[in-house]
């Protein structure tokens, strides 16, 4: 493909260049369709933008009215839902009982304990990362089991929690919610701070020799901040994936959040909700990426 | 008994099967206060040899001795500036240099090690870049914090490893200016390496070269006794300053033995025929002999 492109773009440009250096003359004349296209290709692009979005979404609305008319009766059709959630979203902090309450309210339920999580799996992670970063050895002990645990599904992490915290009672459902996220939020962490760990240049580790910086310092002056912008796509990269394991864990142990009450209105044939928690759930960890990303290319101009 | 002493050491690098000598007997001895320089050809070792001096790596085989004692790893007493600048783009031009004193000088005040750290800045002419970072500085700018970081250290031997190469002409003259000032002022014994013999002779009190690699070794040393302080625009026309060059750049080309390349191929008995070495190889059209025993092989060493 890159072949064939190639000549016409090789060919193009003298051409195009040429015309404005031929001579101040034959230039005068060019200016005004010049402008015009470049206010044109403006206009276009702040279309493009808001346009073509708003198409897809028309796009797809149309088509998930046509499903709910034709192939699958019981999917509500767009108005429906709207209707049904209007309560749920006008209110979004009201507080009707455990199981019914608004969506924010809700939301916040599960950001809450996905924070909880997702400080476990940083906490852990980290220095997990820093071992197998630094030491060979470590990398090839931990490097399989990493391998093999990393691609297990939180619902099969779950049931592991309960049966781990059976003694803890009442609170058993929620340890067992953040073991699981910690256990499949983390392994983005650990491996990006070890590559991190690994790609520091070793001129950095030269000055802190030469300085002869203690360990603890070493690793606080020199390590850590070489490491940070590693450290951080791997966060975000947990963020995501804690966002995702919330709505499994909260699904199998029935606790109020965000996906505890998709699952609940799915039992309760109440399908227009599940549609509510869908993209609440997807904007919600929309913002929680753009969020982490800002932070993250902070620390990559650093 | 000279103040920072090399006796016969060598350096390679890599495993025993795929060796690849660097280094090769090297001998150098140099006293207290001497500014010198070492030309060489670029991958000839010299980065080696700076962090044998540095203590960063450890000789095959040799001693590297400062002030008698034999070295033990890297420390601040040899303050070495890096080719590539090494500063921590994290931290700002005052927290480099500012890492670098808290480190050696840990026993003094805070107020004093902070005076301490601007007058080093200040010596290098960046008081106005303090607060900026790496990233926000020119080439010759990095370069200069590099250096502030290294004397503000008070080092024994002040190692300079192509300070000046990465810079543009101008920079590059301010630049050595600048080192032969502070020099003349701190007196410390500098190890300057560089590939320019004229910087090295504007600069130095001896001139070493050292020989192609790999095997390099270090040659007998050329004493440059031109007055100081040395004026570059007046140097080039002196013609004591033109026949120290020839003299170094003659030892650079001349010393050791150029590399030969051996051309090894197969010939085929009785009839010795002209190879095509136009015609393509294939599997089904090869050079080789017809019959077996007939192979005879001949070496050729061909000038590079
Ligand atoms: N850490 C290393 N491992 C293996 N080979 C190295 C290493 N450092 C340098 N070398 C090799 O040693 C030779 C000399 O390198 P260097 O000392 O950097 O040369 P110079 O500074 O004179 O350009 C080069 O051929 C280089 O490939
Ligand atoms: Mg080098």
């Amino acid at each position: 493909m890159s072949n064939s492109t190639l000549p016409t773009i090789l060919t193009a440009q003298p051409a195009e260049t040429g015309k404005p250096a031929a001579g101040t003359p034959a230039a005068a004349p060019l200016p005004p369709p010049a402008g015009r296209t470049t206010r044109d290709w403006s206009r276009l692009v702040k279309l493009d933008w808001l346009l073509l979005p708003a198409v897809g979404l028309a796009a797809v609305v149309v088509m998930w009215f046509i499903l709910s008319a034709t192939l699958s009766k019981d999917l509500p059709n767009p108005t429906r839902t709207w209707e049904s959630s209007k309560p749920y979203v006008v209110e979004p902090f009201s507080y009707r009982g455990e199981l019914d309450q608004g969506i924010l309210r809700f939301t916040w339920l599960s950001l809450v304990l996905v924070a909880k999580g997702y400080v476990i799996a940083l906490a852990l992670g980290t220095p997990l990362g820093f071992l197998l970063g630094l030491s060979k050895m470590m990398t090839k002990m931990l490097d399989p089991i990493i391998q093999i645990l990393r691609p297990v599904s939180p619902l099969a992490w779950l049931p592991l929690g309960m049966v781990l915290f059976l003694g803890a009672g009442k609170q058993a459902s929620e340890l067992a919610a953040l073991f699981t996220i910690a256990i499949c939020a983390m392994w983005p962490t650990v491996l990006n701070t070890a590559v991190g760990v690994r790609a520091i240049p070793q001129d950095y580790l030269n000055v802190a020799k030469v300085l002869k910086l203690s360990r603890w310092k070493t690793l606080t002056k020199v390590m850590i901040p070489a490491t940070l912008p590693y450290m951080f796509t791997g966060f975000r990269l947990s963020l995501g994936i804690a966002w995702l394991v919330i709505v499994a864990a909260e699904m199998l142990t029935g606790r109020p959040g965000i996906g505890g009450f998709l699952w609940q209105q799915y039992n309760a044939l109440v399908y227009e909700q599940i549609i509510l928690c869908i993209l609440t759930i997807g904007i919600v960890g929309f913002i929680l990426d753009r969020l982490m990303s800002v932070v993250e290319r902070r620390f990559k101009t650093a | 008994m000279a103040f920072l002493e090399i006796s016969h050491v060598s350096k390679g690098y890599g495993p025993p099967e795929q060796r690849a000598e660097v280094l090769a007997d090297l001998n150098l001895a140099i006293e207290e206060g001497e500014f010198v320089a070492i030309v060489g050809y670029s991958g000839a070792g010299k980065t080696t040899l700076m962090s044998l001096l540095a203590g960063l790596v450890a000789p095959d085989c040799g001693t590297v001795k400062l002030a008698g004692r034999e070295m033990q790893g890297p420390g601040p007493d040899r303050g070495l500036v890096f080719q590539n600048y090494s500063l921590l783009p994290w931290l700002t031009v005052f927290e480099n240099v500012k890492l670098a004193v808290d480190q050696v000088f840990a026993d003094r005040p805070e107020a004093e090690r902070i005076a301490h750290t601007e007058k080093f800045i200040g010596m290098v002419n960046l008081t106005r870049a303090r607060d900026q970072r790496p990233a926000e500085l020119s080439g010759g700018m990095r370069q200069r914090v590099s250096v502030a970081r290294t004397l503000a250290m008070r080092p024994k031997v002040l190692l300079l490893d192509e300070p000046l190469s990465a810079l543009d002409a101008l920079t590059r003259a301010t630049l050595q200016d600048e080192i032969a000032r502070i020099w003349q002022e701190s007196r410390t014994t500098v190890v300057l390496v560089t590939n320019d013999p004229d910087e090295a002779i504007l600069l130095a009190d001896r001139v070493v070269p050292l020989t192609r690699g790999p095997n390099a070794t270090l040659a007998p040393g050329i004493p440059i006794p031109l007055a100081r302080p040395r004026d570059r625009r007046l140097i080039n026309e002196n013609p004591e300053f033109k026949q120290l060059r020839n003299q170094v750049v003659e030892s650079l080309l001349s010393a050791g033995v150029k590399p030969k390349t051996t051309l090894t191929r197969d010939l085929i008995l009785p009839d010795i025929e002209p190879e095509d070495i136009s015609k393509p190889w294939s599997y089904f059209n090869r050079r080789g002999p017809l019959r077996k025993g007939e192979k005879r092989e001949e070496s050729v060493e061909v000038a590079p």
